[in-house]
This record gives C-alpha cells, sequence and structure tokens, in this order.
C-alpha cells in the first residue's frame, strides 16, 4: 500500500468488502444446510459414524465427506462423496 | 376469519418485539381489531415497548391455565381503539404453553379480533415453536448480518414441515421477509450485506426494509411503538410495511446513502 493509499484509507475513504465473503459464505452454508434439512433424524449421526469409519483407514476432515439422502419414487438413494487427500 | 401473523427470526435481538408492537399498531390504525400477545415467557417485554407495563395483572398462561378469562387479561391500547396486548408470564416457565391451551385462546381471539400477531421468543425451543405453530403467515425479521440471515433460513425450513399447517397439508404458512437495521452507508462501504444479497439468500418475497434508526430506542424509552413518529424514518418505514401488507403498493425507501454535501466532500467526510 502506498503512502498516498494508506493516507486516504485513514481519512475514512476505506472500502471493507468483508460483506462479500458474508455473501458467499452464507450462500454455502445456507445451501449446505437446505440439503440436509429434510433428512431423517438419524442421518447426522450416520454421518458422524461414516467418517469414523474412514477415518480409521484415511486421514479425512469431516469436511471432506460429504453425504446426500435423495428420494426418486417410493426408493432413496443415499450418496457418499469422500473426497481423498491426493 | 382471524389471521394469525407470526414475527420471528430464530436469532434473538434483531427487532421481532419491536416490529410486533409497530405492525400491530399499524393495523390497528389502519382500523382492524388487532391482538398482539407476546409468547416470551420469562422474559416479558412487548408490556414495556407498548407502554402498558404497568397495567399488566393476568397473563398468557394464567388464561390458559383457567386461572383468569380472557377479557381480564387482555389490555387495551391507551392510543387506540383497535388494539389489545396479550401479555406473557414472568414467572411461570415455558412448558406452562401447551399446544392445546394456545390453541384455545387463540380461536376464542378469533371470535374478536381481524389480527392476531404472535411476537415469537428467540430461539428454537418449545416457545418460538408455539408462536409459529398456529400461524398462517410469518414475517421472518432478518438484519443484514450473516448469523441472523442463516438463522431465518433455519426458521423458514421449521415453517415449512413443523407448522400446523405443513403438518396437516395445507396450504403452506404465506412467508415475508422484513430486513431491520438496515444501514446503507454501511452497505455502500462495503460493510454490510447488500438487501439484493439477502433477498437472494432467502428468496421470499419482501414485505419491508427497516432502517438503523436512533428513534426506535427513543421509542421503546417512552413505550410508545415507533410507528407513531410519523417523522421517523423508521416509524415511516414501517407504515409503508403495514401498508403493503394490507395490499397496497408501495416502493421501498430509504434504501440509498444520503449524497455527501459538497462541503463534507471538499473536507473528505463521508
Ligand atoms: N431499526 C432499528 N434501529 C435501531 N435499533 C433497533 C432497530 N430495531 C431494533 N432495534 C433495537 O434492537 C434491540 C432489540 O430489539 P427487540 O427487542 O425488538 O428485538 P427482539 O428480536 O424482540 O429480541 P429478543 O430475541 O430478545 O426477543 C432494541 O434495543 C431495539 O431498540
Ligand atoms: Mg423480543
Amino acid at each position: 500500500m502506498s503512502l498516498l493509499d494508506s493516507f486516504f484509507r485513514r481519512n475514512g475513504h476505506e472500502e471493507d468488502h468483508s460483506a462479500d465473503t458474508a455473501r458467499e459464505r452464507l450462500k454455502i452454508i445456507v445451501a449446505h444446510e437446505r440439503s440436509t434439512r429434510n433428512g431423517p433424524d438419524y442421518l447426522p449421526a450416520m454421518q458422524q459414524d461414516i467418517v469414523t469409519v474412514v477415518n480409521k483407514y484415511v486421514n479425512v476432515n469431516p469436511g471432506d465427506i460429504h453425504i446426500q439422502l435423495d428420494s426418486l419414487g417410493d426408493t432413496s438413494v443415499l450418496e457418499v462423496n469422500v473426497t481423498l487427500p491426493g | 376469519m382471524a389471521k394469525i401473523i407470526v414475527i420471528t427470526s430464530g436469532k434473538g435481538g434483531v427487532g421481532k418485539t419491536t416490529t410486533s408492537a409497530a405492525f400491530a399498531t399499524g393495523l390497528a390504525m389502519k382500523g382492524f381489531k388487532t391482538v398482539v400477545i407476546d409468547f416470551d415467557v420469562g422474559l416479558r417485554n412487548l408490556d414495556l415497548v407498548m407502554g402498558c407495563e404497568r397495567r399488566v395483572v393476568y397473563d398468557f398462561i394464567n388464561v390458559i391455565n383457567g386461572e383468569a378469562r380472557l377479557h381480564q387479561a387482555l389490555i387495551k391500547d391507551k392510543h387506540s381503539e383497535n388494539l389489545c396486548v396479550l401479555p406473557a408470564s414472568q414467572t411461570r416457565d415455558k412448558d406452562a404453553l401447551t399446544k392445546e391451551g394456545v390453541e384455545a385462546v387463540l380461536s376464542d381471539l378469533a371470535k374478536d379480533f381481524d389480527y392476531i400477531v404472535c411476537d415469537s421468543p428467540a430461539g428454537i425451543e418449545h416457545g418460538a415453536m408455539m408462536a409459529l405453530y398456529f400461524a398462517d403467515e410469518a414475517i421472518v425479521t432478518t438484519n443484514p448480518e450473516i448469523s441472523s440471515v442463516r438463522d431465518s433460513d433455519r426458521i423458514l425450513g421449521i415453517l415449512q414441515s413443523r407448522s400446523r399447517r405443513a403438518e396437516n397439508n395445507l396450504e403452506p404458512v404465506k412467508e415475508h421477509l422484513l430486513v431491520n437495521r438496515y444501514d446503507p452507508v454501511r452497505v455502500s462501504k462495503g460493510e454490510m450485506l447488500d438487501l439484493e444479497d439477502v433477498k437472494e439468500i432467502l428468496a421470499i418475497p419482501l414485505l419491508g426494509v427497516i432502517p438503523e434508526s436512533p428513534d426506535v430506542l427513543k421509542a421503546s424509552n417512552k413505550g410508545l411503538p415507533v410507528i407513531h413518529l410519523q417523522e421517523s424514518i423508521a416509524g415511516q418505514a414501517y407504515m409503508d410495511m403495514v401498508e403493503r401488507f394490507l395490499g397496497e403498493e408501495r416502493p421501498h425507501r430509504f434504501l440509498e446513502a444520503p449524497k455527501p454535501s459538497l462541503i463534507q466532500r471538499m473536507f473528505g467526510g463521508k
């Protein structure tokens, strides 16, 4: 940052842009929470167990495992996606 | 048929009670018989914002328990003929709000009033569930702030799955977004979520935008719902919201930062 820049910033010309970060974080978390919203009550516990099992073999973060339950007519499909460390 | 409207949010302190008081007062000013109920058992506040705290004798739970008649617990507003307040209990615990009890009181009120406004407590516990369960419409009150928006989305999910209308496969609860404490100066600096961002994320129809305003605190200090302050931008925004709710077209106001004057610009202020 140049001297001139910092002078103007201190004079209240600062543009913060943290609202952009807030918006992006919100979009992601809200989309995630909506996708799990209508799932059965056992889903979070099952997700926890799957994380534990996978972690016996490979080291992954809970965030690297995506579990989704979709219903198609009268059957449901459980989709488990694990991103393994490269 | 009386319409039941819940003022809800999930997150605490976003302006539910302020909005309940202003909205109910506005409906009454428009000629509708309106009652506003405080569901915040143990943390009664609506009486203060409405300025009737010294006239509370009986409360909502006394009525549910049959310790008082409904007409004994209802407090007539001092400014508006058409408005009554049903205060929350300050002493009991929330479990005293039974679903059957709440339903019985609401159906009694429905005989005499056009609108029943329910001021929800924060959270998603029992008190908040009881406030939203019987609602026909919901005003989801949100601040342009990350936790508030997320919690509002949570509440929308609950309205869509656990309300009476959802459980009985009736027409869904009609959802309205109310953005409160909007500060266009901070939005223009990029430090507060833009109205468009909030609308896009929550994706429900916008009923109103209430600006951040010192008048809200001044009004609650006096026990006067801010909608009575006709010079106040917050009061005007609440009246717009009421009129929009009643089906009138009103453009959203107070969304832009005031332009800095020439002098302010010359001296580097904002
Ligand atoms: N538009 C506004 N401008 C400035 N201050 C506001 C505005 N709206 C609300 N406030 C202030 O925010 C505080 C919380 O408001 P209020 O009590 O209505 O929130 P609430 O959602 O009912 O809180 P709780 O979750 O505890 O019930 C109050 O001090 C109020 O004066
Ligand atoms: Mg409140």
